[in-house]
């Protein structure tokens, strides 16, 4: 069996909000909601889901970068930041993250040589050795040291800068990479270099991949495992194949079929889901997605369903799957089968 | 050729930034548009994208760009409009919709008074009438409870709702002509959708005519009639959108649809357009495709091929355009 490298257990993020004015009642925003899942080494999970469903929190949270309301993170068995667990300090060089924002994530005052050498040396390596693992790294994102090693962020193109990013993500030698939309503001073909070379560099440094996207072709592309969230919970997660071919879920299946239609004489013609998703600081009772959903009963508005397997290692929160949950299928409306398929 | 004129066309537009950083942005770039088409400007990062929409919006400081060619839109010759004349193109004949909301939105003021300004400084009508109608805008591009959005400031909203209120805004005066920069880019799969349908009902029902600029073909496919395709400054091949992606004819278009992933690439390394974009700075004499071209010959090295129409198609209204010595079949 291949090891579990990271852990999740009932992670949770609530946002405070600006209370009105007038009212004493704090508000808060349910960003991630009790999540809990295994990461198993060497493998690619893609996490999706509505813009603000809390893929980005759980990213952060995950790599510590903000503290968590509840939750432990399990990192090759150790836990993270607990007394006689893994030190945060060693934790932060073992798990790298790489965002949207290629530009904004650059020191604009520092070469990229010394932008990549600089985590290293703050983490004790001496300055020669930071600048030869530098030059090495640029040449395995393929970018000629020669030429790249002395320019600034600005005089890099959008790819050639993400590449920068991932470069100095490696200089950690992490074992674990959470890419955040790391190729959202690529152009395709530049896009399609940089997952080759993510691909590339996975197989050659063993590394395990978080990837967060919105592209569900690209997810589909990279991912071994994928999970799908839904206003801060987890509605459905599996090998992605399985997920992509035989979603269980109501919003797996709207989601999946979103994605534009490639022939122009076969557009879509009516969106897969309506309205707009529901107010993070009051989430619908029971399954939070009841309220858009065309198959829900009255159990959904109030149980909450849990995940549960409806494959080995596939599993979905939704009564409708689990016959045990007194989920009412004699109704007429029941067209699971068919459901998604709205183009 | 089609007798009825058509309501954009450009003809030889250039466009050259002289201030610190030196491009030639824009070369002989020439189309034209039908009130009620939508034209999908697809290409590489840096082709000239939103620079050919800004241009027919006027938006670049005159101090540091040098432009040649004619714009014409609605009968009017956009790059003579004198200051006043401009005010009033802007919005009320030509608007725009961008890839961040936060760019059309001024985070201090409520969506509707934003709306509401818009309609005043167009049109002579009252504030009552205005509001009535920033009212009725936020309701016909579907955000919910529409009345107390109204009175919302933009980072109240989620991302999608943003960008409808701003497509509320950019149709308030009933534009001829709507550019759209990557608008649904920064959205997620399902309001990306929501978001192209209801772009193309508004389209329908008001007649106007559509710029859409994007890097997924997907979005292009659902959204355009035609389709250009821009590198280095210059349209490279521009066709109905199913012969751009059943049939692409130029290297360039085969190479960036080779290039897009999808479900048939799992478990295979993608495809991607050797080498790097040209140097704006420093173009090279030929073909601006050339060197990352496997059919390039010496003449694409040292000839630059003009856009021509397929004289096979020459019946139709806009027949497939081409700018290549060597296209694909
Ligand atoms: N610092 C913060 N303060 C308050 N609310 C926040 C903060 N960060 C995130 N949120 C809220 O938490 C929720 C989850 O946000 P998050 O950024 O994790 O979503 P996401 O899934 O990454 O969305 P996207 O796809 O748009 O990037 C959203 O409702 C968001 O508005
Ligand atoms: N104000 C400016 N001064 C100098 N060069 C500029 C200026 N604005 C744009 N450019 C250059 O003009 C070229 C075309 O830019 P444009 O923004 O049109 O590209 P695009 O096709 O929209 O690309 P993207 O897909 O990345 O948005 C680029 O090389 C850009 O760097
Ligand atoms: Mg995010
Ligand atoms: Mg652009």
């Amino acid at each position: 069996m291949t090891p579990i490298i990271l852990q999740v257990r009932n992670l949770k993020k609530y946002f405070p909000v600006r209370a009105n004015l007038f009212s004493r009642e704090q508000k808060v925003v349910h960003a991630v909601d009790d999540i809990s899942f295994n990461v198993t080494k060497g493998r690619t999970l893609g996490i999706v889901g509505e813009s603000g469903c809390g893929k980005s929190t759980t990213a952060r949270l995950i790599a510590n970068l903000m503290p968590a309301d509840s939750g432990a993170i399990i990192f090759n068995g150790e836990g993270v930041g607990e007394i006689g667990g893994l030190e945060l300090k060693s934790f932060r060089k073992k798990l790298q993250m790489v965002f949207q924002d290629s530009f904004a994530s650059l020191n604009p005052r520092l070469t990229i040589s010394e932008t990549i050498s600089y985590g290293p040396m703050v983490h004790d390596t001496s300055k020669e050795d930071a600048h030869l693992q530098a030059h090495d790294l640029l040449a395995k994102v393929g970018l000629d040291p020669d030429l790249f090693a002395s320019r600034y962020p600005h005089e890099l193109s959008g790819g050639q800068r993400q590449r920068v990013n991932i470069a100095r993500a490696l200089a950690f030698n992490p074992e674990v990479v959470i890419l955040d939309e790391a190729v959202a503001a690529l152009d395709k073909s530049v896009q399609a270099q940089v997952l080759n070379l993510l691909q590339d560099l996975k197989a050659e440094f063993e590394l395990t991949y978080l990837f967060i996207s919105h592209d569900l072709h690209v997810v589909h592309y990279i991912s071994d495992d994928v999970m799908v969230m839904y206003l801060g919970q987890i509605v459905e997660m599996g090998p992605v194949e399985q997920v992509y071919s035989e979603a269980a879920h109501p919003y797996t299946r709207a989601l999946l079929s979103a994605v534009p239609s490639m022939d122009p004489a076969h557009r879509t013609q009516k969106s897969p889901i309506t309205g707009d998703p529901p107010n993070p600081i009051h989430p619908p009772s029971g399954c939070r997605f009841h309220d858009r959903c065309e198959h829900a009963r009255a159990i959904c508005a109030s149980l909450v369903p849990a995940l549960m397997p409806v494959q080995s290692s596939h599993v979905v929160a939704c009564h409708m799957n689990h016959p045990s949950s007194g989920y009412e299928t004699s109704g007429s409306d029941v067209q699971y089968a068919s459901a998604g398929a709205t183009r | 050729m089609s007798a009825i004129k058509p309501l954009v066309s450009v003809e030889h537009l250039s466009l050259a930034f002289t201030g610190n950083r030196k491009a030639q942005a824009l070369t002989d770039v020439s189309f034209h548009l039908h009130a009620g088409e939508v034209l999908g400007l697809l290409g590489e990062s840096g082709s000239g994208k939103s620079v050919t929409l800004r241009t027919l919006l006027r938006l670049h400081s005159e101090r540091t760009t040098q432009i040649s060619g004619l714009i014409t839109v609605d009968g009017l010759d956009v790059l003579a409009l004198n200051s006043r004349a401009l005010q009033a193109y802007r919005g009320a004949t030509t608007s725009m919709i961008f890839q961040e909301p936060g760019l059309a939105f001024d985070p201090v003021y409520t969506i509707g008074q934003q709306i509401v300004e818009v309609i005043l400084a167009h049109e002579a009508v009252n504030h009552s009438v205005a509001r009535h109608r920033a009212l009725e805008m936020l309701d016909r591009v579907q955000i919910p409870q529409a009345r107390r959005r109204f009175d919302a400031y933009p980072h109240e909203l989620s991302g999608g709702m943003r960008q409808r209120a701003m497509i509320a805004l950019a149709l308030a005066c009933k534009p001829k002509l709507l550019l759209a920069d990557e608008p649904t880019t920064a959205l997620d799969a399902t309001v990306q959708i929501q978001i192209l349908l209801l772009l193309r009902e508004l389209q329908k029902e008001t007649g106007m005519a559509v710029i859409f600029v994007t890097h997924d073909i997907g979005a292009a496919v659902e959204i355009a009639d035609r389709i250009a395709v821009m590198y280095g400054g210059r349209i490279a091949e521009e066709n109905a959108v199913a012969g751009i992606v059943q049939h692409p004819s130029h290297p360039y278009t085969a190479g960036l649809l080779g290039a897009t992933v999808d479900s048939s690439h799992r478990g295979k390394p993608l495809i991607s357009i050797p080498g790097s974009p040209p140097n704006l700075a420093n173009l090279p004499p030929g073909c601006p495709f050339a060197p990352r071209c496997t059919s390039a010959s010496d003449q694409c090295r040292t000839e630059c091929p003009s856009v021509v129409e397929s004289p096979a198609h020459a019946d139709l209204a806009s027949p497939p355009r081409l700018a290549c010595w060597h296209p694909i079949r």
